[in-house]
């Protein structure tokens, strides 16, 4: 395929800023993994997509997930390829972070920590805020 | 103002669901326009006809089938999350070899494609949840 080809296959409407605001530990209830499955059919749609991580949500980026004794299937390593669906704007709330003991080695993916303040200007950007 | 809903929680559990058959109904009486509801997590609990609650309590889920009739609103379950919690239609039965379906009236299963096709169409997406 050439790359003019390539070019318009692009979609070409309005492009809007989308923010997933991930709020929920990884295993207890779906939430977290069924927001994965949204984030991952949205980027088809090429947006300008942004991912937050706050309050227990933390946990989903969280290194060394095991669980296997509760028969869950561990989905964090799709975090990792979130990279090759243009999913590159990862926030983590510095907070929430700092509440449960977590550093930024502690998790899976490069990300950027950010105060309260920042997350509320950079929601204050958005056009979709979906939050789960 | 277009509205795109979304409901994430399933009735007769969260007041989630209540609450945005209320704000719905509200927005249509106030004029606007409902581009689409659609339907995620226990929010697919919605969709089943076969809800039946005690006579002096509201049924919700024949609330949403008459809405959607009434105002011709487009009403759509995820089928990723209707399939793992047994909410199905009639060409999903059958793929699945199930011996009945269960979706009510007024309500579709599609992918989540329609929710963010919903939300870059609507100007205001809601979002009604935990």
């Amino acid at each position: 395929m050439s790359e003019d080809m390539f070019e318009d296959d692009e979609y070409q409407g309005d492009i809007k800023k989308f923010m997933y605001v991930n709020r929920k530990a990884p295993y207890g209830t779906i939430y977290a993994l069924e927001s994965l499955e949204v984030v991952l059919i949205g980027a088809a749609f090429d947006q300008d997509v942004s991912l937050v991580f706050m309050d227990d949500g933390v946990y989903q980026l969280k290194k060394g997930q095991d669980t296997k004794a509760t028969e869950m299937k561990n989905f964090s390593p799709t975090y990792r390829a979130l990279e090759m669906y243009d999913v590159e704007k990862l926030y983590v709330s510095q907070d929430s972070m700092n509440e449960r003991g977590l550093t930024e080695e502690d998790l899976i993916v490069p990300v950027e920590l950010k105060s309260a303040d920042q997350l509320a200007e950079l929601m204050e950007q958005q056009d979709v805020i979906l939050s789960f | 103002m277009k509205y795109a809903i979304l409901v994430n929680e399933g009735p007769y559990t969260h007041q989630a669901a209540d609450t945005a058959y209320q704000f719905a109904k509200a927005a249509l009486n106030k004029g606007h326009e409902i581009y689409r509801i659609f339907f995620y997590h226990s929010g697919v609990n919605n969709g089943t006809r076969f809800t039946s609650p005690p006579q002096d309590d509201r049924d919700l889920v024949q609330g949403w089938s008459h809405m959607a009739q009434e105002n011709n609103i487009d009403m759509v379950v995820c089928v990723a999350a209707a399939q793992r919690r047994g909410i199905i239609d009639k060409d999903e039965a059958n793929r699945h070899g199930k011996d009945c379906d269960n979706l009510a009236p007024g309500f579709r299963i599609s992918g989540l494609g329609q929710l963010i096709e919903a939300a870059i169409q609507s100007d205001r997406l809601m979002v009604f949840g935990d």
